[in-house]
């Protein structure tokens, strides 16, 4: 699947790194999202449960 | 096109007897029929109640509902629900919207992310430890809130904001009122001033000697000293009595499903999910607010602009579309999606930091006292009936 992410929408609230750790990374300097594989198998409900619906996942 | 709707004259507030983790049942019954629902506000402000799951994550995903604290009317009973709101303090940033919420926010995530608090996992063990030690030496019994569920998350907010911890009473006192909508106004204004008052002493103190923590690294930022004491008052409150019920209230839980306990102490690993289940079960933070900023069709119904929604996400969070068997403690299941840290751009900026501290406390706690259990019946724990965070005032304990 492709994923894509938007760093401005982004609350920095951590949902993606904890369901789907090898995808998602949080930037050190200002914890929002990091894309680390834009092109992965799956990644669970992190679409679904990020609060600022910032994740969006095509097939 | 609408259809009717129950209309309630207040908002459920007691929860059934001898279910002290129950939400209040005519929540549950009206769930299942009418997410959303009219309610008469004590103010007599006509708005809303929201009990689904799904129309509570939808509301607070919605940028036509706000967070703003001079749209708000209070549902629960008490002085502060009479009270005209004015707009938020500087730095009070979970009362604002859009822009102004964000440039708050983007300043803070930063300094909560996963990594950075699963790096302070060595410092909460030694926390948790030192707090087991004390209640083994001075016996076989002991309450759990005083000794444990709140000195722990005190001291690590304290040490992350870099505020004093020895000052830890005073905070508590004076967060205490702001947590019971019924106390009188008068209270809560002394106790807001007084936190106020010492909060911008520390940052002004910051100012002229940073110090290696988050109010020291804000007080380089542009934000002003109001702006800093609104965010230190934010993040002291919400540290200092959240967690803590999560502990305590937790703690009580588990005790009354010993079959659920002992899954979990047989297999200590399972301590990530049996967290997130507890804080599905338990949703401390029972009932939030937003407000429309226009006309809103949302579950059948309008809601007008300058209406307001009351928010169960207690009973959210035992909706039976969203979650099997909802009303069952149950530590094995998945209970991703639950809305106890809210949704939407305000969900808990902490929630980070309270993972790694419940998971570390929690495994401490029972792998330290495998014969633990209350001391006293189950029905003569004192509940925080008046409190807008569920909780305990005490959990006498006893592992001899």
């Amino acid at each position: 699947m492709k994923i894509e992410v938007d760093r401005e929408r982004c609350v920095g609230a951590g949902m993606c790194v904890l369901t789907a750790p090898e995808v998602f990374g949080q930037d050190e300097e200002d914890g929002r999202v990091r894309l680390l594989d834009p092109e992965p198998a799956g990644i669970g409900d992190a679409a679904q449960s990020c609060p600022a619906a910032a994740i969006t996942a095509a097939d | 096109m609408t259809t009717s709707v129950p209309h309630l004259t207040e908002l459920p507030l007691e929860r059934p007897k001898g279910c002290p983790f129950d939400p209040p049942p005519e929540l549950g019954s009206l769930r299942d029929e009418h997410p959303l629902a009219r309610l008469t506000f004590p103010d007599g402000h006509e708005g809303w109640l929201a009990t689904g799951h799904a129309i509570v994550r939808a509301v607070v995903a919605d940028p036509r509902f706000s967070a703003r604290q001079e749209l708000m009317h209070t549902p629960l009973p008490g002085a502060a629900a009479m009270a005209e709101m004015p707009p938020a303090a500087p730095g009070m940033f979970i009362k604002m919207d859009g822009a102004e919420h964000a440039r708050y926010r983007k300043l803070l995530t930063g300094k909560f992310t996963v990594r950075r608090m699963r790096r302070l996992t060595e410092r909460v063990e030694q926390v948790t430890a030192e707090h087991l030690d004390a209640m083994e030496r001075q016996g076989t019994t002991a309450d759990l809130v005083p000794a444990f569920a709140q000195p722990i998350p005190a001291l690590m907010i304290c040490e992350l904001l870099g505020v004093p911890y020895d000052d830890h009473e005073f905070f508590r006192r004076n967060v205490a009122p702001l947590n019971r909508p019924d106390a009188p106004l008068e209270e809560q204004e002394a106790a807001m001033n007084a936190l106020g008052g010492y909060l911008y002493e520390l940052v002004v103190a910051k100012r002229a000697e940073p110090t290696d923590d988050i109010l020291g690294e804000l007080v380089t930022t542009d934000l002003t000293d109001e702006e800093l004491t609104g965010i230190a008052f934010l993040l002291l409150g919400a540290g200092l009595d959240t967690t803590a019920n999560m502990l305590a209230l937790g703690t009580f839980a588990l005790l009354r499903h010993p079959d659920q306990l002992a899954l979990l102490r047989e297999d200590p690993e399972s301590i990530d999910g049996a967290i997130e289940e507890l804080l599905r079960y338990l949703t401390i933070a029972h009932t939030g607010v937003r407000t429309a900023l226009e006309d809103v069709e949302i579950g059948g119904q309008i809601v007008k602009a300058g209406e307001v929604v009351a928010l169960s996400a207690a009973a959210a969070n035992r909706d039976p579309l969203k979650f099997p068997e909802p009303d069952r403690l149950d530590v094995r299941r998945n209970a991703a999606g639950h809305a106890a840290f809210g949704h939407g751009v305000h969900q808990c900026l902490g929630q980070q930091l309270a993972r790694v501290q419940m998971k570390v406390a929690f495994t401490g706690l029972l792998g330290r006292f495998p014969a633990l259990r209350l001391a006293v019946p189950a029905d003569e724990i004192p509940l925080r009936t008046d409190s807008d965070i569920h909780g305990v005032y005490a959990l006498p304990v006893a592992w001899g």
